[in-house]
Parts: structure tokens; C-alpha cells; sequence
């Protein structure tokens, strides 16, 4: 199959690409908007947000979610904040600073056209949010109080204590909620999208299995969007909730989506170590902790001193010494990997020796216990739930994890893949955040894409597209409904006697020691055997109880790893083929001398969009080139 | 490290186990031996889980999703408290330390005619979408909305709708409370849009629109005993109530719908 | 009045109905404990105060409208208590209480029945006979009160109904005002404070006097 990768980034100058494409885009005319139908997959931020959007506009929507509710999508869970070019602190920030902190954020691997119109959108955002009365931080005034976030030179995060994610979701649920009442959206809970369904070659439905009562359906329609977020949970432990899954996208991947720059894997620096072998997720603390909070470990190894007695002298702040300008504050992908390297050399501290010491001993001297409580307490609650341990008494200890997924499937400017008709937005998709993404800005692009960029593009899709009519007893629809069935048959049918999440543990113990944070070509040459031989004994050892019909979870586990199993193996294909360090993936061979990643414009300043040609086929690379024009490249510097 | 790791505790459950809506269920026995005390609740779950599997049979199914109290998904009662003997945190949260060795704990799923068991621990809770749909929200489309600042929002109310906002809609409210009444729930987001500005032009329109598919969702009625704030993993203040309260009375006898 | 009939019919709008009429009751309570007071006075300024209420048009509606009031409340009660346990088919193996359930708030159904038996009796034996029995006739209601009073057996049933009372309204108050929507930091403290002391005092005050005549009969005092 020849497949162009054709971005479709508008001409013009980068601050007028996104309105002159506004008005280029063909219009639905409003009366025939009911007529248009269409599937949205997710419903956390993108999902909920495109959805409402869309029904609000007209078009008869479906929403699908793994959830028994909407509102329980992972997005929730984001602590920290949403950025937007407010300037409201009048310290200097635009549109133009934010374009280039995200572009330069992510360590030029991201579409330039897009991150500018993101940074233009972000405004909107934080106005559609508060009209929707997301309780945002206020200032006495009873204006938007801003914060800095993640080393940002200036202070754009709007948030909303520890749960600024919860609000923003549940803005957007009630937008979407608010539709399902009036009736212009169709919501299907606790379903899972297993196939993709296509008609004439564009995207037009899928198949789903019911999980409470184990039906599988297909439904179609006129354009299906993907929202269905990261598959951080191929390294099995990571900050993902449970049934986070790359399902949606792998299926979609096989039936002709690109999947770009799978190797993009962000790892957040302060994290809750891991206690023991019953781990089944990691927490992960804001990194606002690092505002204040100084990272060290002992100089000697193995110093089995409480933290407290062990002095200053015989303390490591690895990171203060390293990169004096900004210490404590290096971004997420240079704190992580320097946390590894002195745990590799085996300075790590607690009981498995993999977690360095987070000390607020100093900010308590210095701004006293009550500020620091005030700042943070809960934070110090939630550690001290989990560990047992006083964080205000002893240091706490943090270790990276696997946290959020800059790559995903490949969209062009339109946010449509290489299947026509099939729209990706939100984490799923590859394109904002290059090889890195900043602070506080998973939630912006979210709702960028399905707030205000979507319900544009989709509509100059339908207006344009030819498609025949067609419902579930379509061939097409068969077809893919007996895909879905016949996996599920395979899955029950392999009869072994080994748990789905033992076999998962394993997957997620070789992506995490070899695809992790620092990477070697043999390394990931030993990976990519071991994932193969791993989803061979998936096939012949995995025990699957019970039945198809109502709910059984250790079938949806098993549908996810097998997916996982397949996607792991091109998330090794493509940390191998990067020849390059940048942003998240770090090759070991390629560092400079006092082990900086070391980036190479020359031959990899481009998006990695792999095409599937079948499960013992080797994907075939497809290369966007990314140009950089407002932005010129640069070596990242925090020293 | 400090009070990280003591000894394995040893752990008698008795958990709820109903195949299906239809079927009948019982209580059913497990021992656990040896668990770590730094294992979650869900962990502990998750090992009886694995030994099941191990042994071909079904597994307890239980809703989870993010396991660090924030999705809402899981719940039970533990031991006859939602969300286990400690307050402010939700089943995921609750480590097993906070148990003794020997130790035998009931595991139940939430009780309520309007969340009716699915299966094992699952419950549906669907009715808590639909009072949400008949009003939780603004509607405000998208694209509509004036500056951010344009509207300022006292900080005091602004904390005080966050409070309310807090809320994860996991039901423990309505199973710990002896009506099974969804009173701080719908109260919880009733609350935070009534307390904002931007929230006053539908208020009492959605305070009746929100009861009326509360009341038809078949939950019992608030009693005022304040369980539901005593077991909320969000502590979620039961004043709130008292607040739709008065905008449900103000609506009606307004005739805003 | 369809609206009215919604509003009542709703779940809030039972407990409203629940509250006025509790509130109208616990009001009429001070009326009377005005009344009962006069047993202390002497016999003539009883049985005056007793007639002028007697005869008064507006204690006739109100009287009316308790009556109204008591069965609007007793039903609503039982109708709830009925709505409340089908909520919950399936009980708990093991159910612990949180908040501020309290032995008064869990006993509501209870109480309130014994009192509303004790009231059945209370009514037959003076306001029937006020109004159509041996009062009506010519007889002194000061000697009807005292005499009955003063049996032993009566007394004790006053006394326990008295406590009772007492029971029910140390949660039916306080929850009557939030049920209202009457919720402040700064003024509910106080709500629950009065209306506790109200609660206890009131009741109190009613299980005085058949103490104070069985007392007397026997000689005690």
C-alpha cells in the first residue's frame, strides 16, 4: 500500500494557519447536521469534550465508554494544572511563548502548525471551563489565580487544588451529560471497542463488547473519533489506572491507521516507589514537590543511617550539582533519568534500593512547618496513606514511572489518520507533544482537540465525503464482528493455568528494563525476542475462567495484554530505529560526553509513523518530515 | 525505614459472591495467609484473585480503575463501613496495615435498590448518571463563553463549590446511609453550581429537575442522620443538603420548571 | 395545584410535610403546657382557661388543623419509614453506623408510634370528654385531670410517653429545620442547642404533673 503522509498544515503565515483553515474547512449546512452520525470512543477529556461539542452543533452522536460511567475516564486523575496564554500575572507570557516552550518542550519532534494552534486555543479553554463552573483557584480578587508549573519560566497553570483533572472532566461530563438528557447523544457505558469497522475503505463503525453483559454489537456510522488515551500500561506498573489499554488504537492500527513515534514514553520523575511484587500501579505525587522539595542520596552506598543523622557532607544533591541553574526543577525526562543512573550505581535508597530521598527537611526551616502544610499537605496525606512514613519527619522517597504517551496514532492537521474518517484526539493521537511533553499540558490538548479543533475538522470531512448508506447488517459489519468473536473464543480457549496479569507483569518487567528510561540497541534487540517469546506463551499458557457472556475481567485483561503483546513489540521497533536521544527516549549511544541526550536534526527531525503489514510482518516505516520555521532547534540546556 | 514494613498479617474474608442480577448470591470464605501490610485493600483482592485464577475459577469481580481514590470506581463495604474503618479515603486507599493479624472482614457490595448488584461486588450505577443528566451541569455551549475573568467568584465560595466538587460519585454515601438515600450525592454537585455565579441562572431549575430523577431512581429519603458525611472518602459536608433543600422548596413553589 | 401535589409527592417535599407538621405539633406543645399549667393554680383557673379555649373560633380551626396534622405526619411517617426499607431490600451482613446517627434519630419510627397510641388514649380521655363526654355535661375537667392523674398506672404510661416525646423530637427538631433548608454555621449550633433543650424541657414540664398528682394522692406532698 502506498501510504503519503500528508500533514495538510495550511499555508500562510503560523499565527493565521488555523483561522484561514477554519474558514477553508467546508461547512455542514446546520439543517443537515442531524443526518451526520458520529462514534466517539472515550469519554475522558477529548472524548467527553468532542462529544458534547458535536452533539451540541447537531450531529447525532454515540459516546462509548470501559466505564460504568463516564465521568470515571483516567483523565480524573491529573493533579497539577491546564496551561493557557492568559498573561494574567502580566509576567510576559503569549501564545507565541507557549507555541515555543511546547515546541522546544518537546525537543523538536512535535508539528510545529499544531502545538501553535493549541497554544491559540488554550484560552478558549480556561473560558469554556469556567463558564461550565469548574471551581478554579481564585485570588482574593475573586480572579483565576495562576501557578508555575513544571520549570515554566512563567506562571499560566490554572488548576484547581490536587484535582484539577477531576474538574475538568467533570466540566466536560456534564457538557456531555447534559446532551445525553436532551437526547443528542447515545451513551453506551461499560462497552469496549474491539474492531474497527470500514466501508469502502473509510472508517465507519465499530464492534464493541458489552462488559456487563458480554453482547457484541457493531454500530455504525459516519465518522468515528478515538479518544481512548496512552498505553502506558504495556510496562504494566505505571501512574495509568487499571484498565487503561491500547486496544482501541492497536485494533485501529491494524486496519490501516499509522501509529506514530510509539517510543515516546514520558516517565515522571516523583513517583511512589514500588513496596513489593503485589504492586498493581504506581502513584504518582505533583511534581510541584519539587518546587521545594531537594532530591539527594547518601555518598556512600548502602549507608543504612536514617536519613535525618546521615549530614550534608555525605549527601548527594545529584541534581543541584549537575544543573546548577536549575537544580531541582530539570524537566521530567532529565530528573528521571538522573534518578535511575545514581540508583544503577547503586546509591538508591529503601528497602529494593530503587528510590532516591525528596527532603522538605530545608523548606521546613526555611518557610516553617505550617507553609510547608499549607503548600502541600496533601500530598504529605497521600504519601503517608501509602507508605506509612512521615514525610514532614523523614525524607520521602520517589522513583520515576511510566506516566503519560506522547505517541500514538498518526493524525495529519485535521486530526484524522490514515484511515479516512477516523479522527484521533486527545492522548491517542501522536501530535502535540513531540518527544516530551511539558506540565499541564495533557489536559490543554485534550480539550483543544475536542472542544475546538474537531467539531471544525470533522465537519469539513462529512461535508466533503461521499458515503453510502450503510447500518449493522452490512458484510463489513459482520466481517468485523466475527473478527471480535473469534478472539475472544481463541482467548478462552487456550485453557492454561497462568493468570493474565502474571503474564502482563512479565511484559511490563522487560519493557521497564530494556524500553524504559535509558535504551541500548542491544538491549532492545533482547526486548523485541523476549516480547515475542512472551505473547507465544500468552497463546498457549494463559487461563482464562469463565465465559463470554456477563462480566468477566480477566477476559478483558487478556484481550488488552494480547494487544499489548503485539504493540510492545513496535514500541521496541521504533526506540530501535531512532538512532537519536530526544526528549523521553534516551539511547545510550548517543550522549555527549557528561551523558546529555544528544539529539540528531539531521536524519531524525521527523515523525516515525509505522504501517501495519501483519502480526509476523515487521511494520514499515513512514517518515513526516517536520520542519521547523518559528522555532529553530536547539540544544536543551538546564545546566 | 520506619513503619514501612512489619510483620505479614494473616486475614480471614468473607465476600460477597452473586453471579449474576438474577442469581442468588452468598457469602463466600477465603483465608489469606501471610499478606504484606504495604498491599492495598484491591491488592489484597488482586492475590485472592490470582489464586483463583491459578485454580480455574472465577475471580471476584470488583470495579477499579485508578486505584488512587480519585475515579471512583471501587467500593464496598468493609467490615460494615463503606470504604473500610478509616475516613476521607475510598477502598483503593486503604492500606492493610491498618488491619491486625487474624483479623476476619466482610466484604459487601453496596446495598440499594436503585444500584443493584451486577455481579460479585459490582453494582450499577447508572442511576447516578441519570440525575446528573436531568440537571448537573451549566449550560454553557461550547464557544460561548465570555472571559474567564470576566466574572469574579468570590474565593470563599470558590473553595466552598470545590468542596462540594470533590465529590467522585462512588455511591458510598448512598450504601452507608441506612435510607440508602442519594441525598449528598445530588446535593454534592447541586451544591457547587448553586454557590457559583455562573451557576444562578438554572439554579432552581436544576435543584427540581435533579430530585425529580433522584426520586424516580427509586433512592430512600434523607433522615438528617449525617451518615453519608461520616463515611464520604471525600468528606463531602452534609450542610449541602440543606442547601438543595431550600433551592428544590424555592424551585417548586417559584413553578420554574 | 398540581405543583403543590408534586412538591409533596417528592422526597424533599415529604420531609418538608414532615417538618411543617412536626414544627405546628412542637408549637402547640408550648400551648398546651400553657394551659396545663393552671392545674397548679386552682381548680377555677383551669377549668375557665379550659372553657375560653373551648370556645374560642381560632382554637377550634387550629385544634382542626392538629388534627390534620397529626394524621398528615403519622402517615408521611409510616410512608417514608415503608419508601426508606424498600430502598435497601437486601440488608447488610454487617452494617456499622457513621455521622450522627444516634439512638433518637434510629428510633423515630418507634417513638413516634408509642406516642401516637399514647395520644389516642390521651384524647379519648380528656379532649373526647371535654367535648362530647362527662366535661360536656356539666363535670369539672380539673377533677377529670387530677383524678386520672393520680392513677398510678396512668401516670407511669404519661411518664414513659413523656420520655419518649422527649426521644423523638431531640432528632424530629433539629432535623425538622434542615429538612426546611435552615442550615448556617453560625446559626444552626444554636437551632440544635435550643431545640434540644426544648425537646427535653418540654416534655419534662408535661410528666411533672402526673408525678406531682400521683404525689399528692398518695400523700407524698
Amino acid at each position: 500500500m502506498a501510504i503519503e503522509l500528508r500533514s495538510g498544515v495550511p499555508d500562510g503565515a503560523m499565527a493565521e494557519k488555523w483561522s484561514r483553515h477554519q474558514f477553508e474547512l467546508k461547512l455542514v449546512n446546520p439543517a443537515n447536521k442531524r443526518r451526520y452520525s458520529v462514534i466517539v470512543v472515550g469519554s475522558g477529556l477529548a472524548g467527553a469534550s468532542a462529544a458534547a461539542s458535536l452533539a451540541e452543533l447537531g450531529y447525532g452522536v454515540s459516546c462509548f465508554c470501559i466505564h460504568d460511567s463516564p465521568r470515571r475516564a483516567h483523565s480524573i486523575a491529573a493533579q497539577g494544572g491546564i496551561n493557557a496564554a492568559k498573561n494574567y500575572p502580566n509576567d510576559g507570557d503569549s501564545v507565541h511563548r507557549l507555541f515555543y516552550d511546547t515546541v522546544k518542550g518537546g525537543d523538536y519532534r512535535a508539528r510545529e502548525a499544531n502545538v501553535h494552534r493549541l497554544a491559540e486555543i488554550s484560552n478558549s479553554i480556561i473560558d469554556q471551563c469556567v463558564a461550565q463552573g469548574v471551581p478554579f483557584a481564585r485570588e482574593y480578587s475573586g480572579l483565576l489565580d495562576n501557578r508555575s508549573f513544571g520549570g515554566a519560566q512563567v506562571s499560566r497553570t490554572f488548576y484547581a487544588r490536587g484535582q484539577t483533572g477531576q474538574q475538568l472532566l467533570l466540566g466536560a461530563y456534564g457538557a456531555l451529560s447534559r446532551q445525553v438528557g436532551l437526547g443528542n447523544v447515545a451513551l453506551h457505558t461499560r462497552h469496549e471497542m474491539l474492531e474497527l469497522v470500514l466501508i469502502d475503505g473509510a472508517a465507519r463503525g465499530i464492534v464493541t463488547r458489552n462488559l456487563a453483559t458480554g453482547a457484541i454489537d457493531a454500530h455504525v456510522a459516519d465518522a468515528v473519533v478515538l479518544a481512548t488515551g496512552g498505553y502506558g500500561n504495556v510496562y504494566f506498573l505505571s501512574t495509568n489506572a487499571k484498565q487503561s489499554n491500547v486496544t482501541a488504537t492497536w485494533r485501529a492500527h491494524r486496519n490501516g491507521a499509522l501509529f506514530a513515534n510509539p517510543c515516546f514514553v514520558q516517565i515522571h520523575p516523583t513517583c511512589i516507589p514500588v513496596s513489593g511484587s503485589h504492586q498493581s500501579k504506581l502513584t504518582l505525587m505533583s511534581e510541584s514537590l519539587r518546587n521545594d522539595g531537594r532530591v539527594w542520596v547518601p555518598r556512600d552506598q548502602g549507608d543504612s543511617r536514617p536519613p535525618a543523622e546521615i549530614p550534608d557532607a555525605e549527601r548527594n544533591y545529584y541534581l543541584e550539582e549537575r544543573y546548577p541553574s536549575f537544580g531541582n526543577l530539570v524537566p521530567r525526562d532529565v530528573a528521571s533519568r538522573a534518578a535511575k543512573a545514581v540508583c544503577d550505581d547503586g546509591f538508591g535508597v529503601g528497602a529494593t534500593g530503587q528510590a532516591v530521598f525528596l527532603d522538605f527537611r530545608d523548606a521546613q526551616a526555611r518557610m516553617g512547618r505550617p507553609a510547608v502544610e499549607q503548600k502541600y499537605g496533601n500530598l504529605f496525606q497521600m504519601y503517608e496513606q501509602i507508605t506509612g512514613e512521615n514525610g514532614y519527619q523523614t525524607p520521602m522517597r520517589i522513583f520515576p514511572a511510566v506516566h503519560y504517551t506522547m505517541g500514538g496514532l498518526w493524525v495529519d492537521y485535521n486530526l484524522q489518520s490514515t484511515v479516512p474518517g477516523l479522527f484521533v484526539i486527545g492522548e491517542a493521537n501522536f501530535s502535540d507533544h513531540g518527544a516530551n511533553r511539558l506540565g499541564a499540558s495533557a489536559l490543554m490538548q485534550g480539550l483543544a482537540d475536542g472542544y475546538f479543533v474537531l467539531p471544525y475538522t470533522i465537519g469539513g470531512y462529512l461535508a466533503e465525503a461521499t458515503l453510502p448508506p450503510a447500518d449493522g447488517s452490512h458484510a463489513a459489519c459482520g466481517d468485523a464482528v466475527r473478527t471480535a468473536t473469534g478472539r475472544l473464543e481463541r482467548l478462552l480457549a487456550v485453557g492454561g493455568s497462568t493468570p493474565v496479569d502474571d503474564l502482563h507483569r512479565e511484559l511490563g518487567q522487560v519493557m521497564w528494563d530494556h524500553a524504559g528510561m535509558s535504551r541500548n540497541a542491544t538491549h532492545l534487540g533482547a526486548a523485541k525476542d523476549a516480547v515475542r517469546v512472551l505473547r507465544e506463551r500468552f497463546w498457549r499458557e494463559v487461563g482464562v475462567p469463565g465465559a463470554q457472556a456477563g462480566i468477566n475481567q480477566p477476559l478483558e485483561r487478556a484481550g488488552r495484554l494480547a494487544d499489548f503483546l503485539e504493540f510492545g513489540e513496535l514500541l521496541i521497533d521504533d526506540a530501535l530505529h531512532r538512532n537519536e536521544s530526544c526528549g523521553s527516549h534516551f539511547r545510550e549511544e548517543h550522549q555527549t560526553d557528561d551523558n546529555e541526550a544528544l539529539r540528531n536534526d539531521d536524519e531524525y527531525a521527523y515523525v516515525a509513523a509505522w504501517e501495519y503489514r501483519g502480526e509476523d510482518t515487521a511494520a514499515a516505516l513512514h517518515r513526516e518530515p517536520l520542519e521547523f520555521i518559528e522555532v529553530k532547534p536547539s540544544v536543551r540546556s538546564y545546566k | 525505614m520506619a513503619a514501612a514494613s512489619s510483620a505479614n498479617l494473616d486475614l480471614t474474608l468473607d465476600v460477597w459472591r452473586q453471579a449474576s442480577p438474577d442469581e442468588r448470591g452468598g457469602f463466600q470464605r477465603y483465608e489469606m495467609a501471610g499478606m504484606s501490610p504495604d498491599m492495598s485493600f484491591l491488592e489484597l483482592l488482586d492475590q485472592l484473585n490470582d489464586r483463583l485464577e491459578r485454580e480455574g475459577k472465577e475471580p471476584i469481580a470488583f470495579d477499579h480503575d485508578c486505584r488512587e481514590g480519585i475515579c471512583g470506581s471501587c467500593g464496598f463495604l468493609i467490615n460494615g463501613h463503606a470504604h473500610g474503618p478509616q475516613s476521607g479515603i475510598t477502598s483503593c486507599q486503604l492500606h492493610l496495615r491498618s488491619f491486625r493479624s487474624g483479623d476476619h472482614l466482610v466484604v459487601e457490595p453496596w446495598r440499594s435498590s436503585s444500584l443493584p448488584v451486577i455481579k460479585d461486588l459490582v453494582v450499577d450505577r447508572s442511576a447516578f448518571d441519570r440525575i446528573i443528566q436531568a440537571g448537573g451541569f451549566i449550560s454553557a455551549n461550547t464557544g460561548s463563553a465570555p472571559d474567564a475573568n470576566a466574572l469574579p467568584v468570590s474565593r470563599t465560595k470558590a473553595e466552598l463549590a470545590m468542596d462540594a466538587a470533590a465529590c467522585i460519585g462512588c455511591g458510598a454515601c448512598v450504601a452507608t446511609c441506612k435510607n440508602a438515600s442519594a441525598m449528598l450525592f445530588t446535593a454534592a454537585k447541586a451544591s457547587q453550581l448553586a454557590l457559583l455565579p455562573q451557576g444562578q441562572p438554572e439554579r432552581h431549575q436544576r435543584a427540581v429537575r435533579m430530585v425529580e430523577a433522584m426520586d424516580d431512581a427509586g433512592f430512600g429519603n434523607c433522615t438528617n442522620e449525617r451518615e453519608c458525611e461520616g463515611n464520604c472518602p471525600k468528606q463531602i459536608s452534609f450542610s449541602h443538603i440543606a442547601r438543595l433543600n431550600r433551592d428544590y422548596i424555592a424551585g417548586k413553589l417559584r413553578a420554574v420548571t | 395545584m398540581r405543583w403543590l401535589f408534586e412538591l409533596l409527592s417528592s422526597s424533599i417535599g415529604k420531609k418538608l410535610l414532615m417538618a411543617l407538621t412536626g414544627l405546628f405539633l412542637f408549637s402547640f406543645l408550648v400551648v398546651h403546657l400553657y394551659g396545663n399549667l393552671f392545674l397548679f393554680v386552682s381548680e377555677e383557673a383551669f377549668n375557665e382557661h379550659a372553657h375560653s379555649f373551648a370556645s374560642n373560633v381560632i382554637i377550634r380551626t387550629i385544634e382542626a388543623l392538629l388534627f390534620l396534622a397529626i394524621v398528615a405526619h403519622a402517615f408521611t411517617g409510616l410512608y417514608l419509614a415503608r419508601q426508606n426499607r424498600l430502598a435497601r431490600p437486601v440488608r447488610y451482613r454487617r452494617h456499622r453506623a457513621a455521622g450522627t446517627r444516634t439512638l433518637a434519630s434510629r428510633s423515630m419510627l418507634i417513638t413516634g408510634s408509642v406516642v401516637f397510641i399514647f395520644l389516642v388514649i390521651h384524647l379519648r380521655g380528656f379532649f373526647y370528654e371535654t367535648r362530647f363526654g362527662s366535661v360536656y355535661g356539666g363535670e369539672s375537667l380539673y377533677v377529670l385531670v387530677t383524678e386520672t392523674f393520680a392513677i398510678p398506672g396512668y401516670a407511669a404510661l404519661y411518664v414513659v410517653a413523656m420520655i419518649l416525646l422527649a426521644v423523638h423530637l431531640a432528632h424530629g427538631v433539629q432535623s425538622a429545620f434542615r429538612s426546611l433548608g435552615i442550615e448556617s454555621a453560625r446559626y444552626t449550633p444554636a437551632i440544635r442547642a435550643v431545640g434540644l433543650f426544648l425537646a427535653v424541657a418540654l416534655p419534662a414540664a408535661f410528666a411533672s404533673m402526673p408525678i406531682y398528682f400521683v404525689l399528692q394522692s398518695g400523700g407524698v406532698i
